[in-house]
């Protein structure tokens, strides 16, 4: 934890500040990330989405509200909070209501445990990593309340597959996660970052270090996709099928709810990805001779630019997959969960425990 | 153990154990779930209702009613005179409007039998052959969002553009054009006709092959529609399918060569099946192959026609056209080669009226319909999706 004494003072100095009974400064540095994160779900995850997708289709996307659509999103926000909150009259009224803010809430769970920074991180739990794993599971609860509570066939049918979908990808996913785990030899999600700095960048993430760790990690980013209902395994939502899956009766700003979820949820798993296999916020950059291009992109504020970036990265390969690639069907998604994915992960395990032990 | 009796309802049973213990049964109760798909639905491409009966996500029966476009088009010919319905015939099949209008315009001209002008023959053949490609693009383009694939869609939508200004430019609309009139048509091409649509060609000729990378090369394409949806021949033919859901199951049957009309027979073009080699036959895999092939050799006959069509001095294409349309007392059925199959006009004229005594409307999409209960028997949710995307239909055409 050397890169960041100064950061680590002082966020140790805000944590102490109270303004009578109330932590503020406590509350000032667990909300960073969360606020960056809210804001970056509103509207750039949205805006992005839109102009990689239309950029991948020959359009210019959103072009009139702002600067190159800049403001597009936000004045989408704006409408979805004056469309009225539709409830169906048939509808079992709080588990509808209950879905969303279930979905909401877990998916900005996770944030807590994501380290920003060598300093920056909600909570860091030593058994962080289990913590994520376990949240994405809450969401599934939001999938079943809000399908079946909305009492439309679609919706049901979208959460029965969301759930199927979501509960079997836990497993390829948490065993490749548990690989990770075995290299760092930690469930702290801040030990991860530790373990993966040093002075040749890239050279110290376990994907380039370590000759098991592309295995584990192609697995994750399959089975990540799967979890946040993303293209190839957009199922319980398939526009084309299902009308819009579990969310077909929402509207306005519970509909809003669910696609900050989504956004969330997949910033959750790109920056578990970069975090478990690519370092989180260690500098990918080397120290090549005199030059300490290493110890320059060292630091509080780079740290979670890094991670940032990364998560950004993976997210962008996430939009690059959905414009792409059509969907797969219920079936051949378990078909690729329970006989492709999961016994490599397996394998993946076992390959990482003895290159653990003879290395 | 022994049975003492059995209730219908929920597959109760009541049995006598070894004990002498009484027990009641009771399976694992299922009920089938009867699931409205559409009207309103984004995979149904309009207004189609399926009604399917559900195990799960097994459809056990799907039923589709039909009838909510229903414009009564047969009964507006009886009203109106035979020029008049041309325009009507543009909307039937609204993304073939070349197509449909030729098809109206060949049974007329056969009960009137008039001489139509060379050049008028190509530059139908021309107009009708790129609306061809325009509508498989709509047809290949949608059938990758009804997968899930977005990006296809958009990029046939670009290509299919550049079709729409070519024939918004000699015809003045972009769908419903009202351009092939009974012996003629209503305007002459423009000067640089032929040059852009030679440009086009060698402009799409790259795009196609980009599209069929993108989508039908793509594994995950090729898994959702491999071996989804069989159709055998002899039950195509049965159902009196056409076009490219009859050559998908095997046949090669095309009106273009089968029953030539205008001046296919001079031209050099195949008529594609597939043949196993990359779909089983008939599933919904062969159906867009066919749609895909089929576009090439529509490039094809449209350079040739380029070639040989004649350039007259001061052309009138309305010059066939006769100055009052009344057809001596008669019947007859002029069909033609759509891009969803073969589409007829079967017409009675009574000899005296400018009105047609009757015309029906042979529609193909409605007879490639007519075969969804059989196809969508003990299949899943996401495969009904996938045939009838692969059936193409028009609900403007079904209806009528």
């Amino acid at each position: 934890m050397s890169q960041s004494p100064s950061l680590n003072t002082w966020s140790e100095a805000l944590s102490g500040f109270y303004i009578g009974w109330l932590p503020l400064g406590l509350l000032i540095v667990a909300a960073i990330p969360l606020v960056f994160i809210a804001l970056y779900a509103l509207t750039y995850g949205v805006y992005g989405e839109r102009k990689i997708s239309a950029f991948m289709q020959d359009r210019l996307g959103p072009m009139e509200v702002g600067p190159w659509g800049l403001l597009q999103t936000l004045a989408d926000i704006l409408k979805l909070l004056q469309k009225e909150d539709i409830v169906p009259t048939v509808a079992d009224k709080f588990l509808f209501v209950i879905g969303p803010v279930i979905m909401f809430v877990g998916s900005f769970m996770a944030f807590a445990v994501l380290p920003f920074g060598p300093a920056f991180i909600g909570a860091d739990l030593n058994v962080g990593l289990f913590y994520a794993i376990g949240i994405v599971a809450f969401e599934v609860v939001g999938i079943l309340a809000s399908g079946w509570g909305s009492n439309n066939k679609w919706a049901l049918y979208g959460a029965i597959r969301s759930v199927a979908q979501i509960v079997s990808y836990e497993i390829p996913a948490s065993i490749a996660l548990l690989c990770g785990a075995m290299m760092a030899g930690s469930l702290s999600m801040q030990q991860f970052s530790v373990m993966q700095a040093g002075p040749y960048g890239f050279i110290h993430y376990y994907l380039f270090s370590n000759p098991i760790a592309w295995l584990p990690f192609i697995i994750y980013l399959i089975s990540s996709l799967a979890e946040t209902n993303r293209a190839p395994f957009d199922i319980p939502e398939a526009e084309s099928e299902l009308v819009a899956g579990f969310f077909t009766e929402y509207s306005g700003m519970k509909f809003a709810m669910f696609f900050l979820a989504e956004y969330g949820s997949m910033f959750m798993v790109s920056a578990i990805l970069s975090i478990v296999f690519l370092g989180g916020w260690a500098s990918p950059l080397p120290n090549v001779g005199g030059l300490a291009l290493n110890d320059l992109t060292s630091g509080p504020a780079w740290g979670a630019f890094w991670i940032i970036m990364k998560g950004f990265f993976f997210i962008f390969v996430q939009m690059w997959l959905r414009w792409t690639l059509p969907r797969l069907r219920v079936d051949q998604l378990m078909y690729l969960c329970w006989k492709v994915l999961t016994p490599f992960s397996f394998i993946a395990f076992v390959l990482t425990a003895v290159w653990e032990i003879y290395k | 153990m022994q049975e003492l009796g059995k209730a219908e309802l929920n597959s109760t049973r009541i049995i006598r154990q070894n004990d002498n213990r009484v027990v009641i049964e009771k399976d694992l109760d299922t009920e089938y779930m009867v699931l409205s798909m559409g009207p309103q639905h984004p995979s149904t491409h309009g207004v189609l209702r399926l009604e399917c009966i559900t195990d799960g996500e097994v459809v056990v029966e799907a039923e589709p009613y039909l009838g909510y476009l229903h414009r009564c088009f047969e009964k507006y010919c009886e009203k109106v005179d035979y020029p008049g319905i041309v325009p009507y015939t543009d909307r039937m099949d609204y993304l073939a409007g070349m197509n449909t209008e030729l098809a109206y315009c060949i049974a007329v001209e056969k009960l009137l039998d008039v001489e139509i002008p060379r050049r008028v023959e190509f530059i139908r053949v021309i107009v009708s052959e790129l609306n061809r490609i325009a509508s498989h693009l709509v047809a290949i383009g949608t059938y990758g969002i009804d997968l899930g694939a977005f990006t296809p869609f958009l990029f046939c939508f670009r290509d299919r553009e550049h079709i729409l200004n070519l024939l918004e430019w000699i015809s003045g609309a972009r769908m419903l054009y009202n351009y092939i009139w009974i012996g003629g048509l209503s305007y002459d091409v423009p000067a640089d006709f032929k040059k852009r649509v030679a440009e086009f060609v060698t402009y799409f000729r790259p795009k196609a092959l980009e599209l069929q990378k993108l989508l039908t090369e793509n594994e995950i394409f090729v898994k959702r529609t491999k071996g989804v949806g069989i159709m055998p021949a002899e039950v195509a033919i049965n159902y009196a399918w056409s076009g490219p859901m009859l050559r998908g199951s095997g046949v090669k049957w095309d009106l273009r060569r089968n029953d030539p009309y205008s001046v296919y027979p001079e031209l050099d073009f195949e008529v594609p099946v597939p043949d196993g080699r990359f779909s089983d036959i008939g599933d919904s895999l062969s159906r867009h192959l066919v749609r895909a092939w089929e576009m090439d050799e529509s490039l094809k006959i449209i350079e040739q026609c380029l070639d040989k069509m004649p350039e007259v001095e001061g052309f009138n294409s309305r010059s066939a056209i006769p100055k009052k349309i009344r057809p001596k007392a008669g019947e007859v059925y002029g069909r033609a080669e759509n891009p969803r199959g073969e589409v007829g006009f079967y017409i009675v004229s009574d000899g005296k009226s400018t009105k047609p005594l009757r015309c029906k409307a042979r529609s193909s999409c409605f007879v490639n319909l007519s075969a969804m209960k059989d196809l969508s028997k003990g299949q899943l949710i996401p495969d009904l999706v996938a045939i009838i995307g692969s059936i193409d239909i028009v609900l403007g055409e079904v209806d009528r």
